[in-house]
């Protein structure tokens, strides 16, 4: 290009910039901040798309900003410097860092009744937005993305150990005989888990009805106290101890590590969320079954309800009320039934409300893919107590690395459950003192 | 006769450092005095409060074993990646200087590592490494090793140390490859006519007279022990299994960053940037005295 023609060039955008600002300006530009990648980033990405392409007064932008604990950071170090999107996605450990930060946040409730949406609380599941909903039943945060825990099986791997490849395992005791079989057949890791504070600690007290935490597991105040180290907990993290030992039981990691291991085949029974049900569907070339979470029979009234995981989409204060109207609209779309229904089956995250489980299922997507509904009857089969409504505690994310330490000392038989619950309730409280100092 | 350079004007050489001087307290005197102020508060995430709380972050670190535990960790890691990266850059180092042919491409590649970011280097060595899918980690077992980093806190450690270390072989080949070229050879020559074996040479004339890089390269290697491997500690381990690879930075880091504890944190790097001053005292005072200049 010669110089002439770069100064015209340069004419012709000057003329022609200013005018497709111009357009833009007209509509209202909503900022929202996401953890998802890869799969679940296309279709959050499809779901802006539509939403943009469904009305001309709104532009939603979606941006994302790595994973979860740096979503959460990147949101956080925004608002300090006054350039917080309007929405940001926080996940279920953070939920009480955001309800404690009352000058940063618009309750979702408000947004919609300044906004004269319409909202209806309880078109939502109520196991799923109890964990986002204040005392006095106001809701804070939009649930998106909750998963909960369910128990994958390798059909394949039990064939191969000579036991019926349906075989759906109801108790722990029952799957302690299939760990056995699977060994004696030569498996070389007959269970792993994922998250396995979330599942084997967390669920496990929600699905046995036995506290995680005083004051409801922290949803009546941030003076809650840590008592996880009952004799249920020391029982079954014993038990998975001695399973590691007598190798049944293989350690993968503090995450979803364990997912790879069980998708390859490696690993034969595999504790997980619901969401990773997409992911098994895509790579694993074995047939598999998707069933409830074991629970212990010995107590009584088990199993109660498992709880949710995932996370929830925030709105920050200090934008303009026609872009929280904007943000309200966006939603109402999100929470509509045909929108949860697709991502509820694209996914294998809770469908929210109930009407986008009714539709779900009269689409017939239960019958077509046996087990995908396994997760919304173990949240919903049993009304949720004060034990197995949620957890709701600050510095959670750190009070989960400190139970993911004591369970690694406890795996390398270095301690045991006892030992290792009561030392993860004792460094865990202290995190918590240090929050409700900060929070005052 | 006078040396000195004097200005007849008194405000230009202020002038003069005034670059400098700004650079240095913008980009540290800042910096360091906003970490000391916060480290006397206990604020929110969001910063919409604080609470003056006096010295007690600090109190709350020393009253954990864990982060003194973490203490320990931080020298085991330091003195292991530091032995190691020097000792095999050295000794890459004088093999290179000794090459004829094809000189040039073993430099280029015994340089190349540097150029990998930490947290790209971590992921790396977790891949071969990886219990479930590293190749190494296949033939380990294969071996009859029972390799697990996972749940292993010294095979953890190891793979942290060989990571961190091998990313900085690189650095200091580069270095010791100039101070070996800067040795004269008339020096080794003279020697090696005097009847001096190869080993004899190396250690009475070429290490004497390579102390001043070596000395350098210390101190270097600890800051960068110190302070830039969190990235690789946190793509490979987090600082897992138990705390065993938890090394003082990557607390640092994983309070302030993944548990928004900023009090805490930056108490924590107070305790750092004392920690680093005093050894580099250490260094000068005692081990300088050794270097021939």
């Amino acid at each position: 290009m010669n110089f002439r023609a770069m100064i015209s060039a340069a004419a012709v955008l000057t003329a022609v910039v200013p005018a497709m600002v111009g357009t833009a300006a007209a509509q209202t530009e909503i900022q929202v901040w996401h953890a998802f990648s890869g799969r679940l980033g296309e279709l959050i990405d499809k779901q802006i798309s539509d939403f943009n392409a469904s009305q001309g007064d709104y532009k939603v932008v979606g941006t994302n900003k790595g994973n979860y604990s740096e979503a959460l950071n990147a949101g956080i170090a925004a608002f300090r410097a006054g350039e917080q999107p309007h929405v940001l996605q926080v996940f279920e450990v953070g939920t009480a860092t955001m309800m404690a930060a009352k000058g940063a946040i618009k309750p979702v409730h408000e947004v919609m009744a300044e906004a004269n949406e319409p909202f209806d609380p309880s078109a939502y599941l109520a196991s799923v937005a109890g964990y986002y909903t204040t005392a006095e039943g106001q809701m804070l945060s939009l649930p998106y993305n909750s998963s909960t825990p369910v128990l994958y099986i390798n059909k394949d791997a039990l064939e191969a150990a000579g036991l019926d490849p349906e075989t759906k395992p109801t108790t722990w005791p029952e799957v302690e005989e299939i760990l056995i079989k699977l060994k004696e057949g030569g498996s070389a890791c007959p269970l792993t888990t994922a998250w396995q504070s979330w599942v084997h600690v967390e669920t496990l007290g929600a699905y046995h009805d036995v506290p995680f935490s005083t004051k409801a597991n922290g949803f009546e105040g941030v003076d809650t106290e840590l008592v996880f180290n009952g004799d249920l907990q020391a029982k079954h993290i014993g038990k998975m101890a001695e399973w590691a030992k007598n190798g049944l039981f293989s350690y993968s990691g503090r995450r979803n590590e364990g997912g790879a291991r069980f998708r390859s085949g490696e690993c034969a029974l595999f504790t997980e969320s619901s969401a990773g049900y997409a992911g098994v569907k895509a790579e694993a070339d074995f047939p598999f079954s998707v069933t409830n979470l074991p629970y212990w029979p010995d107590v009584e009234g088990a199993p109660l309800n498992t709880i949710i995981g995932g996370a929830s989409l925030w709105v920050m204060s200090g934008h303009e009320s026609d872009e929280y109207a904007g943000v309200a609209k966006f939603l109402t779309y999100l929470s509509s039934a045909e929108v949860q229904a697709q991502w509820h089956q694209d996914t294998g995250y809770l469908p929210i409300t109930t009407a986008a489980y009714d539709l779900t299922k009269e689409q017939g997507f239960y019958n077509e893919n046996p087990g995908t509904d396994i997760a919304i009857l173990q949240m919903t089969g049993k009304a949720p107590t004060a034990n197995s409504k949620g957890i709701r505690l600050g510095n959670f994310d750190q009070v989960r690395t400190v139970i993911d330490e004591e369970l690694e000392a406890v795996w390398q038989g270095q301690k045991d459950a006892k030992t290792a619950l009561d030392e993860a309730v004792s460094r865990g409280n202290e995190l918590l003192r240090r929050f409700e100092q900060s929070a005052r | 006769m006078e040396k000195r350079v004097t200005f007849d004007n008194r405000l230009l050489p202020y002038l003069l450092l005034t670059p400098q001087l700004a650079v240095t307290i913008v980009f540290f005197f800042w910096p360091a005095g906003q970490a000391l102020y916060q480290s006397l508060l206990l604020p929110d995430p969001f910063g919409l409060s604080a609470r003056f709380v006096w010295f007690s972050n600090f109190e709350y670190l020393f009253n954990d074993r864990y982060y003194l535990q973490s203490f320990a960790t931080t020298a085991v890691f330091t003195g292991f990646v530091t032995l190691t990266s020097m000792s095999v850059a050295l000794l890459l180092a004088v093999l290179a200087d000794q090459v004829i042919k094809g000189a040039g491409a073993y430099k280029t590649l015994l340089i190349w590592p540097y150029a990998v970011a930490p947290a790209v280097a971590g992921v790396m060595w977790l891949f071969m490494f990886q219990p479930s899918i590293g190749v190494l980690a296949f033939y380990m077992k294969a071996m009859g090793f029972n390799w697990n980093p996972v749940l292993n806190g010294s095979h953890a450690m190891t793979l942290v140390i060989a990571a961190a270390a091998w990313k900085q072989i690189s650095y200091n080949f580069l270095f010791f490859l100039a101070g070996l070229q800067a040795i004269p050879k008339s020096l080794i020559e003279a020697a090696a006519i005097d009847g001096a074996g190869k080993w004899h040479r190396f250690r009475t004339i070429i290490f004497p007279l390579l102390s001043p890089t070596t000395f350098f390269l210390l101190v270097v290697n600890i800051v960068y022990a110190f302070f830039e491997t969190f990235g690789i500690i946190h793509t490979m381990t987090a600082g897992g299994p138990g705390q065993s690879t938890t090394i003082l930075v990557y607390k640092v880091f994983s309070d302030g960053f993944v548990g928004q504890d900023l009090g805490s944190s930056a108490a924590q790097s107070v305790i750092l940037m004392v920690v680093v001053g005093v050894l580099t005292v250490i260094q000068f005072r005692y081990i300088e005295r050794r270097v021939h200049y």
